[in-house]
């Protein structure tokens, strides 16, 4: 009898609990932690001392700045900045180059085909369709990847990742998720199936669900070059003297909003259908190293930039022909890929994109690397325009087809915020293993992607800015 | 929880995977990742030792034997943790092996070269079992990297034997053993220092007290529980309910052979 009335006080206490919380104003574990640490300060400030001169680590002043509450954030910016900055301003000269010298051999190969007395269709699918759209890929993503990754590897080589994810912790914490999500999001910087995966670092499940769900709203190595693409080519563009750092702020924009829109998602589930306090991490700040260079250029030439294109060239290769041939076979009067891209152009034009837009984007759900390819294959094979020198002639394509600044925004939001590619949903669903959780993260997105861009859009044209 | 040797040894079996044997002592061997616990647990047991997973977790359990001025012992090796506060599955494993299986002797083992973090872990052992022992490890690393720890004051700060250790050299093992044999026969009876919180905390804890004083008996500490409470850990509490419907089910049982009679 004595066992059973202590259950019954166990939940009057806990009852009571409850109510002492509810009336604290600040969190009782946090300060339940605070204290221990305090404890364990006071402890150590006695007992412990350095032989000799007192010498404060290199590694503890760098923490001070890294982590600090003024420079913290600020720090974190310019580094995001300056990283996008060498990105867009390094990869400007070798994208022209390597355009000029595949599409002078695009000529070559033409003349080839002739010599040999090739069928116009055979010469259409493989020189057409599938060597310009590789073409581009090579030419437009290659340069700022091999350029970004090693950047990225060295800031991860060196100790920087776990202080941002600790920068970040208070934030996440105020969404009530994870700060270990932050981690999760950097692993989804290289890939979004990688960041489900590396969502299971967090033990609650109701925050590993979170992350999950949210882990879409970081632009994925496949999104970045479409990111980096389309400020290079028709943002900076439009101010001359300053595009560089121009499109190293927009870019870095992007990130920041998707971040944004991350921790509000995450604050948004907490509130409804993820209901739950947040719980606190431990993380161990490693000490700071020099990357070691082989290992730098190993990682992100290998395992990213490689990666990532050979990813993009066979998603991207059959896609080019399969599109050359949807765009040369007419039926009536319209090819079947500018019947597909009018039924959608409707809906494209409410949020200011179009229907080439739409469809790409459709047609990009197996790997969001071959996008921006898919478009400029679609808007080349219903143009008369042949032959590209450089960056200069592909906005002219662009704007050709109706781009404005607005629609160059709302691509990059789109691509943002849009659903996530298929590799990342099959992820989800074996994480999850749950149906219902894999098409609440499509669903996400998507409803995100489609409202921002439409709220956009229609605000710019009330105002008559575009 | 105040067990018989019987029961402890069935609830050892059947909620935590280690078989004890009545006449053994048992050891918990707690501390933070990467402070030498496995070198120091087989430094102890040699090649006596028993691998598996805790019931139901993917986490390693290691335990051994050893003998030790002519008296058994068995030392179980918890999963290294940062904290007892049960955010991940090894810190819920440490805390229910502490707080349940009643072990004679905790060890905490902490790294030299970062006290002020390893302490926090000690802090919280304090707050559930009296009967600890602080192993300071890495002693070695900790004079290369010029820092002085005084031993003695450490020892009279925390109220528990400090020992300092370098397992990977082997010394002060034989120190270790002593104290651990002095404690589990209650030779020694350590008085570990308990956290000062702020007044907030104390004063919400001053209200929960009494309402959860009956809940063990007494056998698993008040203040422990009311801060469980304070922090909304859910899991604790259900672990707890887990742990009170076992000893439940066991006195109804006792109860029922009484009424047999």
């Amino acid at each position: 009898m004595c066992a059973m009335s202590s259950s019954r006080n166990l939940s009057e206490a806990y009852g009571q609990a409850e109510y002492v919380r509810k009336a604290y104003r600040n969190s009782f574990s946090d300060q339940i932690v605070a204290d221990i640490y305090g404890n364990a300060e006071q402890i150590t400030k006695h007992v412990l001392s350095s032989k000799g001169r007192h010498r404060i680590g290199f590694d503890q002043i760098i923490d001070n700045l890294v982590t600090s509450k003024w420079f913290g954030y600020p720090l974190m910016i310019l580094l995001l900045v300056g990283v996008f900055w060498i990105t867009i301003e390094g990869a400007n000269i070798p994208s022209g180059l390597l355009a000029s010298v595949l599409f002078a051999f695009q000529d070559q190969l033409t003349l080839g085909f002739q010599w040999l007395g090739a069928p116009d269709w055979v010469h259409g699918v493989l020189v057409l369709g599938v060597y310009r759209t590789l073409a581009w890929v090579v030419s437009v993503m290659l340069p700022p990847m091999a350029i970004f990754f090693p950047l990225f590897t060295l800031l991860e080589d060196s100790g920087y990742l776990p202080r941002i994810a600790f920068n970040l912790d208070h934030i996440f914490k105020k969404a009530k998720a994870c700060g270990k999500q932050s981690l999760t999001m950097c692993m989804g910087f290289g890939c979004n199936a990688a960041g489900v995966t590396s969502c299971r670092i967090i033990d609650s499940p109701r925050e590993r669900l979170i992350a999950i769900l949210t882990n879409n709203f970081v632009p994925c190595n496949g999104r970045f070059p479409t990111l980096i693409a389309i400020t290079s080519i028709f943002i900076g563009g439009a101010i001359a003297s300053y595009s560089g750092i121009i499109n190293a702020l927009v870019i870095s924009g992007m990130i920041l909003l998707g971040i944004a829109v991350t921790l509000t998602v995450s604050w948004l589930l907490s509130i409804t259908i993820l209901k739950g306090e947040p719980s606190s991490l431990v993380l161990e700040l490693p000490s700071y190293r020099r990357p070691k260079i082989g290992a730098v250029i190993y990682r992100s030439v290998i395992d990213r930039t490689l990666f990532v294109l050979r990813r993009a060239i066979i998603i991207a290769a059959p896609a080019g022909a399969v599109i050359w041939i949807l765009a040369n076979i007419y039926i009536g009067e319209l090819s079947i890929l500018s019947t597909v891209a009018h039924t959608l152009n409707p809906l494209g034009k409410l949020i200011g994109l179009d229907g080439f837009i739409l469809m790409a984007f459709i047609l990009g759900l197996p790997a969001n690397e071959i996008v921006m390819p898919i478009l400029i294959m679609s808007y080349l094979s219903t143009g008369s325009l042949q032959d590209f020198a450089s960056l200069e002639e592909l906005r002219n394509v662009l704007v050709s087809n109706g781009w404005t600044w607005l629609t160059a925004v709302n691509v990059m939001l789109f691509s943002l915020l849009h659903w996530p590619c298929a590799t990342t949903l099959l992820t989800t669903y074996k994480e999850t293993g749950s149906k219902k959780w894999t098409f609440l993260s499509f669903l996400i997105p998507t409803l995100i992607g489609f409202s921002a861009c439409f709220i956009l859009t229609q605000v710019v044209r009330m105002l008559g800015l575009a | 929880m105040i067990l018989s040797a019987e029961k402890k040894s069935l609830l050892w079996q059947n909620y935590f995977g280690v078989t004890i044997r009545n006449d053994q002592l048992s050891i918990a061997l707690a501390g933070n990742p990467n402070v030498g616990k496995s070198t120091i647990f087989n430094a102890l047991t040699g090649l006596h030792q028993h691998t598996g997973n805790w019931p139901g977790k993917t986490v390693n359990n290691a335990h051994g034997s050893y003998q030790y001025q002519k008296k058994p012992f068995l030392i179980v090796d918890l999963p290294g943790t940062y904290s007892l506060l049960a955010h991940t599955v090894e810190e819920q494993i440490a805390r229910d092996f502490l707080c349940f299986a009643n072990p004679d002797v905790t060890v905490v083992v902490l790294d030299a070269t970062s006290l002020e973090r390893n302490l926090n872990l000690a802090l919280q052992v304090f707050e559930i079992t009296p009967n600890v022992i602080v192993c300071l490890n890495l002693m070695d690393e900790a004079k290369k990297k010029n820092l002085v720890i005084d031993v003695p004051s450490l020892e009279r700060e925390l109220g528990v034997p400090v020992v300092a250790t370098a397992a990977r050299q082997g010394k002060g093992l034989e120190e270790l053993r002593e104290k651990i044999l002095q404690v589990a026969t209650g030779l020694l009876q350590p008085t570990p220092r308990q956290i000062k919180y702020s007044s907030d905390v104390e004063s919400a804890l001053k209200e929960l007290l009494p309402l959860v004083e009956n809940i063990t008996n007494n056998s698993l500490s008040p203040r422990w529980i009311a801060l469980r409470l304070l922090d909304g850990d859910q899991s604790f509490l259900e672990s707890l309910s887990n742990f009170l419907d076992i000893d439940q089910v066991s006195f109804q049982d006792w109860e029922e052979s009484k009424c047999a009679q």
